[in-house]
């Protein structure tokens, strides 16, 4: 009896005395509490820096031919050769540089995009308000990829224009996002409070309201992220993104279009297949765990 | 010229504050809630006014009309003398002038941005406003939560690590950072424990008579309002029912609501357990479709058929003009002077 309330004791103290541990501190601790989340965190990282480390990790320059052509993995290339003769384990390390470049620049021009409009949406409200949600739902309501498609065959395909049309397609949801929380915002007696004080439109939208609504925004931008990362490779797929010779994991893919490359030389297919999955299923683990840890409501 | 010790500080006239309400299929204006109907006072430096009625009444309304947060229907705010509907085309001025019209809120949870230190919460208008810089700033802080009587540690610390008494003298340290004259107090310490409100009420008397504020103190408890004002008004839908000083209003009410509402007050006096008490029957009437005529008719225990037809405008209570200079006392009921009140007790 003794030792339960003692060790009930022992239980409770971090969450008597959150005011010992800064936000940051609390939150990595919940977010370790996840497994899988911690898990993914790895790889990720294991992923990521591969990905910048290519340079120096890769043994040869991916454009390079550097032995007879579709080989299959032996000792001297790990994960054998293309058609052509360049080596996959080089092209994947590049590729995958390139996929996550795209992934976090669209993503960082998406939510860019869509904290803006979310914040003028919902703090101003009347017309403002109208017309931007309405034309935030006909961006939403557009045939996704099709959209995307058109895009990519009006401007010339490639890593810039790849960047730019993902980035100016995946706002929406952000949008929306950050319009609701403003809009409770908007009310509180903090920024009531500012606006007492005579403070600018600037420091009200910037410093008072947009702080607390990052967390919702970080959860977000971690599952635009694993889309832009799959439309990515959905484009590339089909020609309309990165262009070759440039390697990306999604025209990497596109080799297996033919019948002979997918049913004989798997090689060429499943390593980047592979590190596309990865990638996303550790980015949406990543952010259901910040959904959670970032819970002001949350326990411990 | 005037003599500037005789403008009203603060003065208000024929204010009024409507709110639309939106209804139907094709979102219209069907009707409007009228929050403040028509509510005319001043404010002399140095005084505090004390507001009272019930929730919905509006007195919040006036509150927020008075710094700013909301654009007056119809009616004039004036601010030494100077229309503040006007100084609107001049941003530079107004926001000069809002800094002397500050605001205490009511919750004080919800009054302090959650992320932020209290530093910041502090220091940001103060630096914006250029009442201080940054080589002063750290003492400046220092008296001004020496004012308030918290440490200066708290300035590293978050809002959720503070009770609620602690924010709300965090709240006023931030009302008072801007070296205001005249503060809202919106029902300042109706969110705290019982314990807490009295420091909070004392804080805010020895501050109002220390740095010569002007307090517009906001409450629905008869009681708390009573110890801080010299004045008082008393709301009901919208408008001002009786207007006076806090000891001639709470001894001789004229109003019948004024009386409903002093003897709503519980006495812990046994003895007084029996005492006649009118109480109020029935809600309070819609702000969206009031009565006509006198607002406060249908409570009125004492209503008469032309109270339902004209609305009675504030009046002097004593029409003995060498009595009417020592106090000032207004009242909406023309049935509440001296006279009638002979008859008040017979009905009660």
């Amino acid at each position: 009896m003794k030792k339960d309330t003692l060790s009930e004791k022992k239980k409770h103290k971090p969450a008597r005395h959150p005011a010992d541990e800064s936000y940051l501190r609390l939150v990595f601790r919940r977010f370790v509490h996840h497994r899988l989340a911690a898990v993914s965190l790895i790889v990720l990282g294991v992923i990521v820096s591969a990905a910048l480390l290519a340079p120096i990790i890769a043994p040869y320059d991916p454009q390079d031919i550097a032995g007879p052509f579709a080989q299959p993995p032996s000792g001297s290339f790990w994960l054998g050769t293309d058609q052509i003769g360049r080596d996959m384990l080089s092209r994947l390390l590049y590729a995958t540089r390139i996929s996550l470049l795209v992934g976090v620049m669209a993503t960082a021009i998406s939510t860019a995009i869509g904290v803006l409009l979310g914040l003028i949406a919902g703090y101003f409200g009347g017309a403002a308000d109208m017309i931007i949600m309405r034309f935030t739902d006909m961006v939403m309501s557009f045939p996704y990829i099709l959209l995307v498609l058109v895009a990519a065959a009006i401007f010339r395909p490639g890593l810039v224009s790849i960047i730019l049309i993902l980035g100016f397609v995946d706002w929406p949801g952000i949008a929306r996002l950050v319009r609701g929380n403003v809009l409770g915002l908007r009310e509180t007696n903090f920024v009531k409070g500012s606006l007492v004080a005579g403070m600018p439109l600037r420091h009200i939208l910037f410093s008072e309201i947009l702080p607390n609504t990052v967390a919702p925004i970080l959860v977000y931008a971690t599952s635009v992220l694993a889309l832009s990362i799959l439309d990515e490779a959905a484009l590339s797929f089909l020609g309309q993104g990165v262009q070759p010779p440039t390697a990306s994991l999604g025209n990497m893919l596109n080799g297996a279009q033919s019948l002979t490359v997918l049913t004989t030389q798997p090689w060429l297919w499943l390593p980047p297949g592979l590190i596309i999955i990865c990638i996303v299923i550790a980015i949406n683990f990543i952010g259901d765990a910040l959904r959670d840890a970032l819970d002001p409501n949350g326990g411990k | 010229m005037q003599d500037t010790q005789n403008i009203p500080l603060i003065e208000i006239r024929n204010l009024k504050k409507y709110y639309p309400v939106k209804g139907g299929i094709l979102p219209h204006t069907v009707g409007w809630v009228r929050a403040v109907d028509d509510v005319s006072f001043s404010m002399m430096r140095g005084e505090t006014l004390g507001l009272v009625g019930e929730s919905g009444c509006g007195k919040s309304t006036i509150g927020r009309l008075l710094v700013g947060l909301e654009e007056p229907t119809e009616g004039r705010i004036f601010y030494q003398g100077r229309d503040l509907s006007t100084l609107r085309k001049n941003p530079k001025e107004m926001r000069r002038i809002r800094t002397r019209l500050q605001m205490i809120f009511q919750d004080p949870y919800s009054s302090l941005n959650p992320r932020k230190q209290i530093y910041e919460i502090l220091a940001q208008p103060m630096l914006y406003h250029e009442i201080s810089r940054r080589d002063t700033i750290h003492r400046d802080l220092r008296r001004l939560l020496d004012m308030v009587g918290l440490p200066e540690t708290v300035l590293g610390k978050y809002p959720h690590e503070f009770s609620g008494g602690q924010r709300q003298r965090i709240g006023i340290a931030r009302a008072l950072s801007l070296h205001p004259e005249f503060i809202v107090c919106d029902e300042p310490v109706s969110a705290l424990d019982v314990s807490i409100q009295a420091q909070i009420l004392n804080l805010l008397k020895e501050l109002q008579a220390e740095l010569k504020l002007t307090l517009l103190f906001i409450g629905h408890g008869l009681g708390a309002v009573s110890y801080v004002s010299q004045r008082i008004a008393v709301m009901y839908l919208g408008g001002i029912v009786e207007y006076g000083d806090a000891q001639e209003l709470f001894a001789h009410p004229a109003h019948p609501y004024t009386k409903a509402l002093l003897d709503a007050v519980p006495i812990p006096d046994p003895a007084e357990k029996n005492r006649p008490r009118q109480l109020l029957q029935g809600e309070i009437g819609s702000s969206a479709a009031p009565p006509d005529g006198c607002r406060f008719h249908p409570r009125c225990p004492w209503a008469r058929p032309q109270c339902k037809n004209t609305r009675p405008p504030l009046q002097k209570v004593c029409s003995d003009p060498a009595k009417q200079s020592a106090f000032s006392h207004d009242t909406a009921c023309p049935y509440g002077q001296e006279g009638s009140l002979s008859e008040w007790e017979n009905i009660s």
